[in-house]
């Protein structure tokens, strides 16, 4: 970190890579490039090495491996190195990760959408078992063997036959000269042959993160840095008209004062503009900007109102949408039933922020000519996405993407807020105007009152119950702000991306059904959080269900289990879904697994045990992200409606799994998180202007009010891999408000749980 | 200019009274193990130890210190050792992205510290004001039980 960016602006190349590789003189390295066929470089001291490899294996044996991804609390920068590490038949411990810049020749870095292990697991595994064959030939070689003798294993290629072997930073060298093999020569180690993959290897931060030594965005530092907050309008969209720089300036540690423009047209990754106040420390600045009294403009949401939102949202679920899947004729259906047949309900979910337990912030150091134009950016940044946050930050400064550099640091949290670059370029901006580094750091109340919050949506679920309750037509619709509004103004309908996510591909089996959505315009930036659409379509499908089953006098899981019907892959032909972008046939909707997972959790529950009055378990099941979860539940609520979560038992069937200890660990937090949404975390608008501001009003749950024990199953499978990080949060608070309907008999139709009433007797 | 002790080194240091302890030690000392989560002493992320209590260094400002000694993660442990609590961190695999887990830390060795071997209701006290997005809480009360343990 204490490397000087030169003024022909940063080389996005070498620098990482010589350090990490030290004083090897030899390097045989595995690129990126174009899959399937790797590159291999080859070479003494590397000099024209660019960072856009997978892996280096140095002749002292040590192996490089470059995390790609983003580290936010995953495991990512742990588990996708060992899938390399395990197919290069890599002794784990004489590897180490380096973390990779933004750089588009190491394919996609956006970490979201729960595809790290999924899009990258066949690239990683060819990566390892590119090198572990030319190892093998040229231990080979050596011996005068067959190839076909010689096992690449624990760092060493062992001749089966006589039993020799050599370490293999002894055959780095040979193995360069090689001949690259072809894709289809490669062959891959059985499942747990390599020893790695399948294990819970300690994350590779672990120690600096209980030392304190682990570098997040907001303890990257460079020399002569300036520490600035940014005043922003409390409404959207509002510039500055007059503020007190002066007083600002009086403030003993600012050093200056600074407007950014305030973006136009479309959100997008912009800045949101403002006042922004810099200073010698953050406390100073901090100071500075309470000094500014900036005084806001006028802008088109100053009339938004989430009160009377909510109301209008809930008319627009309740009226036909834009038809999205249908099966059978719902119409009929729904005009030949008798009324007590029918059954109906509405669901609303609010506005949510993310709240990273880091705030947004980022350093920028900019690179000037001796004519003082700007040539180069270099940023410090704790983003999911460094590609954006390079390309974002290049058309700020209007420089070539080359010219800037992004280093990633650890992420204090992500959830799809750091997706969004804006923070970065702030930075960017105010180094590039000040001529020196500036780290900018979100307050709290910055983070909460300027997100891109996740969408808040109304449901209307409407069902016509025949034999055993069973639904014989099933209407679903929702309406929400949609997230392509930040990407073009007043857009305002759903997309195909929002409603796969847990609508389009509803897995029961219904002969009449019908999938429908409603438009909604945006007041605030919307953007993607952990589990997006998935958090409400599936908090009112899956609290639906266990209504029916209620008002049927049905047990709820018997009930789910016959909703789910025969095990099968759901039929989605005609309908528009993406199925994050992956085909049916490999990853198809298969309600056999989520049935597995859905009995697999109520054995552990001890469904159907007797429970003291007061006491009850829930259960919801959901698949997201290509895997599938299920969530059991149980609460309890005193009389006087006081709520305790003391226990919740999750199952994933996420295919493949690299490290089993960080799948368990994503299900441990996602109930955490969806205790939060469920139970507290709610952002509401007054006057354009969101209404909380720090952790007292926008509320997360607290460790004594989360589930107090939670305990997980992985399913073991070969499947292929699915997502892990958000499958754990959509189940989790339909599972819960089904359990305090059972408790109590409140139906929670309205997140968060807050303080409605669930007294009882 | 303010004098204060941190991990045994005195420190005197050219601030505002009124800066939180928090930025002295981050901007001013270099000691950046202590993380800025919410500035109002709800989260627990900049816990340090004060005369030995867990302390929001966020809202505690320098000026008011006095002469108590501050303990930063920094100090917890002698060099190159490690806390109990630590070790059980690390035991239970408790960070997931690890941000708040300095503050846990600082919170669960002062809990430990009053209380060798706490109840469940102790540590719902001591614990409740650290907030954690990642959700790691059921392995931070077993890291503590661990921790207890390892102390006995």
């Amino acid at each position: 970190m204490s490397t000087p960016i030169t003024s022909s602006g940063p080389r996005p190349s070498r620098r990482a890579l010589l350090a990490a590789l030290g004083g090897a003189s030899f390097v045989l390295a595995v690129r990126a490039g174009a899959s399937p066929a790797l590159a291999v470089l080859r070479g003494s001291a590397a000099p024209d090495f660019e960072p856009d490899l997978y892996l280096a294996l140095a002749s002292d044996g040590t192996v490089t491996i470059i995390a790609h991804r983003s580290e936010m609390g995953t495991g990512i920068r742990t588990s996708l190195p060992m899938v390399v590490a395990d197919e290069l038949g890599a002794d784990w411990d004489r590897c180490r990760i380096e973390q990779a810049p933004g750089d588009r020749r190491l394919g996609d870095q956006n970490t979201d959408g729960s595809r790290s292990v999924r899009q990258f697991y066949q690239r990683m595994r060819v990566a390892g078992a590119t090198a572990r064959t030319m190892l093998e030939r040229a231990a080979a070689d050596r011996w005068g063997v067959d190839a076909a003798e010689c096992r690449g294993r624990k760092h060493r290629v062992t001749n089966e036959a006589t039993g020799d072997s050599l370490d293999y930073g002894e055959l780095v060298e040979a193995a360069a000269e090689l001949e690259v093999p072809e894709r289809e020569e490669l062959v891959f180690l059985a499942p747990g042959e390599g020893g790695i993959v399948g294990t819970n290897v300690p994350l590779a931060d672990l120690e600096g993160l209980v030392r304190g030594t682990a570098t997040f965005g907001l303890d990257a530092r460079r020399d002569d840095q300036l520490y600035a907050v940014v005043a922003r309008s409390p409404v959207l969209g509002a510039a500055p008209v007059g503020y007190d720089a002066e007083a600002a300036e009086a403030v003993p540690g600012v050093v200056g004062v600074v407007e950014l423009p305030t973006f136009q047209g479309a959100p997008l990754f912009q800045p949101l503009g403002g006042v922004a106040v810099l200073a010698t420390s953050t406390w100073a600045a901090m100071k500075g900007r309470e000094a500014l009294a900036v005084e806001w403009g006028e802008s088109e949401h100053a009339d938004y109102d989430s009160v009377a939102y909510e109301e209008e949202l809930a008319e627009t679920a309740r009226a036909p949408g834009k038809v999205w899947r249908e099966a059978g004729d719902v119409d009929a259906a729904f005009a030949d039933a008798g009324e007590a047949d029918v059954h109906e309900a509405d669901y609303y979910v609010p506005l949510l922020a993310h709240a990273p337990m880091e705030p947004p912030c980022a350093v920028a150091e900019v690179a000037f000519d001796s004519d003082g134009n700007v040539t180069g950016c270099e940023v410090w940044c704790p983003t999911q996405n460094p590609q954006a946050a390079q390309d974002t930050v290049a058309g700020a400064l209007e420089l070539e993407r080359d010219a800037v550099r992004v280093n990633v640091t650890l992420l204090g949290g992500g959830f799809g807020r750091k997706s969004k670059p804006d923070y970065v370029v702030e930075a960017a901006l105010l180094a590039r105007e000040l001529g020196q580094p500036v780290h900018v750091l979100w307050t709290r109340e910055d983070d909460i009152r300027h997100d891109y919050y996740h969408a808040v949506a109304g449901l209307h679920l409407s069902a016509v119950q025949g034999e055993k309750g069973l639904p014989t037509a099933w209407l679903q619709r929702s309406a929400f702000p949609p997230i392509s509004s930040t990407f073009a103004p007043g857009a305002r309908e759903g997309g195909a991306g929002e409603m796969g996510l847990g609508f389009t591909n509803l897995p029961y089996a219904i002969p009449n059904l019908r999938v429908e959505n409603g438009p909604a315009d945006a007041h605030v930036r919307i953007g993607w959080l952990r589990s997006v659409a998935n958090i409400y379509h599936a908090f009112g499908v899956c609290s639906f269900a266990d209504e029916l089953a209620r008002k049927a006098g049905r047990d709820p899981l018997e009930f789910l289990l016959e909703l789910l019907g025969p095990d099968r892959h759901v039929d989605l032909a005609g309908v528009r879904y993406g199925n994050h972008g992956a085909s049916q046939e490999e990853y198809p909707v298969d309600t056999a697994r989520l049935r597995h997972v859905t009995e697999r959790a109520a054995k552990m529950a001890g469904w159907g045990r007797e429970l003291p009055a007061g006491r009850a378990l829930g259960i919801a099941c959901h698949r997201s992200f290509l895997s599938y979860c299920a969530n059991v539940v149980e609460v309890e609520v005193t009389k006087d409606g006081k709520l305790s979560i003391p226990a919740a038992w999750v199952v994933i069937d996420a295919g493949t799994v690299i490290h089993p200890d960080r799948v368990k660990a994503q299900m441990e937090g996602a109930a955490v998180f969806g205790t939060s949404l469920a139970r507290f975390s709610e952002i509401s608008a007054k006057g354009g202007a969101v209404e909380q501001s720090n952790f007292d009003s926008y509320r997360i749950a607290r460790l004594q009010e989360s589930p107090q024990e939670i305990e997980v199953e992985v399913v073991e499978s070969d499947a292929p891999p699915g997502g892990v990080g958000e499958v754990g949060v959509p189940p989790f608070a339909p599972a819960l408000c089904n359990a305090i309907a059972a408790a109590c008999g409140k139906r929670v139709r309205r997140l968060p749980i807050a303080d409605q009433d669930l007294s009882w007797g | 200019m303010i004098e204060l002790r941190v991990n045994g080194q005195r420190h005197e240091v050219d601030a505002d009274p009124e800066m939180p302890l928090l930025w002295v030690l981050r901007d001013l000392l270099g000691l950046r193990g202590t993380k800025f989560g919410c500035g109002k002493a709800l989260c627990g992320s900049c816990t340090v130890h004060v005369g030995g209590q867990a302390t929001r260094s966020c809202s505690l400002a320098v000026g008011g210190l006095g002469d108590l000694e501050v303990t930063t993660i920094e100090g917890l442990a002698p060099e190159g050792e490690l806390h109990p609590v630590q070790r059980a961190w690390m035991e239970h695999g408790v960070p997931q992205c690890g941000y708040c887990q300095v503050g846990q830390i600082m919170s669960a060795s002062a809990l430990l510290a009053k209380h060798p071997e706490p109840s469940d209701a102790e540590i719902d006290e001591a614990m409740g004001g650290n907030l954690c997005r990642c959700g790691t809480y059921t392995r931070i009360r077993a890291a503590i039980h661990t921790a207890a343990g390892g102390e006995r």
